[in-house]
């Protein structure tokens, strides 16, 4: 058996048409397809138990799919599982690093596993433990690293066997800013030589930063897709968040920032919040318009879109669509 | 094939790299058997009758390690549920190596331990007077089976530690299915003073088929089979072996 392989360029990075994998009567990826051009970041972007992971996970060999066709780097996932793996590189949330071990031990043992001589893994590790900032901690066990560190060394084992295709699972889930920081740089740098990275995240300005292109996913399906430009217009910008003295006064203060906005601002618990298109002025115009209407202003604020705000948006219109049609069923019952 | 061998002998060595890090894993494994050695002999010692026996000491020494290296799985059990649990096991099946080697690779350092504190317990023994009563040959003979033996509870630990979820649980677990099965056995009392319906199990049991073995091949008291001995261990690794690897396949489609 010989797979005919296409000169690279000619084929995406990852193909995937109507990926499904159920968990008894659970959906948890629905019909999912998307393609990853060579050389790019593709962001999966999604809340938890939306399908990013078990996507990863079928995309990785870990898991069969029930339907669809999934080809990375050249290869079918299932009929070339095994050679499959020797192309791709996971790291994230659900791979992991031995505690007991120390940063030079993982990255050899990997390497050895990937079928290098111990010669060869032990100066791989040695090249990747320098790139990834971990020379001075190589002899010490994963067990006292800090959790920035520890993923740099994960990061580091999904790269020993230098593979085409990266995915990384929410890889700065839980890391501080700083961490997350140099996570970032290190994964821009991949790229930049080359690798194509699939990443899920929960954070929208992760995939901002990062990403190339992006789809979104909800409930096992992609319900937007897009590049980052194209996502935040549909999310609409800046946010500006007022909270009142009195909650009572929201309808005044929605009607007081309406010229702000094309759309009208949504009353929350203590004030109201409204998608606005830009920054500079904002504020005193907001402020100027609340006190002209007699409106009492507690705090007042502009937040950047987080992905709370894209699922309000993007799922908001989901939401409607489906009390229209519970709306028609009552119609239909009465 | 030559895959599995390999990657078989780098996750044993991962695994005997970490031992001696995990102080009270090293500690389970080397103090508390001469533990349970100084226990049996001096509190129950002089309470049970060995008849044929010079003393309980001979008795017990060869009992008290069968039921030692059976336990002596629980590492694999432990370190198996660790990895499940960590996520380690998703970092080794992203891997190009060979499915099984995971595995046997926590098997086969389970042999370097089981030898580690069989030599522990038979220093012990040697120390508090227990004394062979065989040629070199059968003593080798009985380490050989020993090591058969104590490979073969190494796959139902396997099996165990795949089907559990936390480290905890898989310790617990083995506890709960050795314990008995040691205890009702001849490994530290003459099966004739157990009451009837235990000296039923206690006949079949193949801690019993074991122990009187190796009692016959280092202190010559008759009664053993090798043929017996050898069949329950290949069949004991026979039919776990494969359940454990069957249960990582499945396990990683949670």
């Amino acid at each position: 058996m010989h797979s005919i392989e296409k000169p690279a360029g000619s084929e995406p990075a990852i193909q995937v048409t109507g990926l499904v994998k159920t968990y008894g009567h659970v959906r948890a990826v629905d019909g999912v397809s998307f393609q990853v051009t060579p050389g790019t970041v593709f962001g999966l972007l999604g809340p938890n138990g939306a399908g990013k992971t078990t996507t990863v996970r079928v995309l990785t060999t870990l898991q069969s799919p029930d339907a669809g066709d999934i080809r990375v780097a050249g290869v079918d996932a299932v009929a070339d599982a095994a050679q499959l793996r020797e192309r791709i590189g996971l790291a994230g949330q659900y791979a992991a690093v031995d505690d007991m071990l120390t940063g030079e031990e993982n990255l050899v043992m990997v390497g050895r596993l990937y079928g290098m001589s111990r010669k060869e893994a032990k100066a791989r590790a040695g090249e990747l433990l320098t790139r990834f900032e971990l020379t001075e901690a190589a002899g010490r066990v994963v067990k006292k690293y800090s959790g920035g560190m520890r993923r740099r060394l994960d990061l580091a084992a999904a790269l020993v066997a230098r593979p085409p295709v990266l995915f990384l699972d929410e890889p700065t889930t839980g890391l501080d800013p700083r961490s997350r920081l140099d996570l970032w740089e290190m994964i821009e740098e991949l790229t930049g030589e080359g690798t194509t990275v699939l990443l899920t995240t929960q954070y929208l300005d992760e995939a901002d930063r990062l990403a190339d292109d992006i789809a979104v996913i909800d409930h096992g399906k992609v319900i937007a897709s897009g590049t980052p430009a194209e996502l935040k217009q549909r999310v609409g910008g800046e946010r500006l968040e007022v909270k009142l003295e009195d909650p009572a006064q929201a309808p005044q203060a929605i009607e007081a920032l309406a010229p702000l906005s094309d759309e009208r601002a949504v009353a929350e618990e203590d004030g109201v919040t409204v998608a606005v298109a830009r920054r500079n002025g904002t504020i005193v115009t907001a402020v100027q318009r609340l006190g002209a209407a007699g409106v009492g202003v507690d705090d007042i604020g502009l937040r950047t879109p987080t992905m709370d705000d894209v699922f309000l948006s993007l799922t908001g219109k989901v939401a409607e669509h489906e009390q229209a049609q519970q709306t028609n069923d009552e119609e239909v019952a009465a | 094939m030559r895959r599995l061998a390999t990657d078989t002998l780098i996750t044993a060595e991962r695994n005997l790299t970490r031992l001696p890090r995990q102080p009270d894993l090293f500690t389970a494994f080397t103090i508390q058997p001469i533990m349970f050695v100084l226990l049996f002999v001096y509190v129950f010692g002089g309470a049970i009758v060995t008849p044929g026996y010079d003393n309980y000491k001979d008795f017990l020494i060869p009992g008290i390690i069968v039921q030692n290296i059976a336990f002596g799985g629980f590492i694999t059990a432990m370190g198996l549920a660790e990895d499940l649990n960590k996520g380690l096991i998703d970092r080794f099946r992203s891997l190009p190596m060979s499915r099984a080697a995971l595995l046997a690779g926590r098997t086969l350092s389970d042999v370097v331990t089981n030898v580690t504190s069989m030599t522990i317990l038979v220093i012990t023994g040697l120390i508090i007077g227990f004394s062979f009563d065989a040629g070199v040959g059968d003593i080798v003979t009985g380490v050989l089976l020993l090591i058969l033996f104590g490979y073969a509870f190494s796959w139902v630990f396997a099996f165990l530690g795949m089907l559990v979820s936390t480290p905890e649980a898989a310790n617990s677990l083995g506890f709960m299915l050795v314990f008995p099965l040691t205890f009702i056995s001849s490994a530290f009392v003459p099966v004739g003073s157990m009451p009837e319906a235990l000296q039923v199990f206690a006949e079949v049991n193949p801690f019993t088929v074991i122990v009187d073995e190796m009692r016959e091949l280092w202190v010559g008291s008759p009664g053993g089979s090798l043929w017996q001995s050898v069949a329950w261990s290949v069949a004991i690794t026979a039919v776990f072996a494969p359940l454990a690897v069957w249960r990582y396949r499945k396990n990683a489609e949670r």
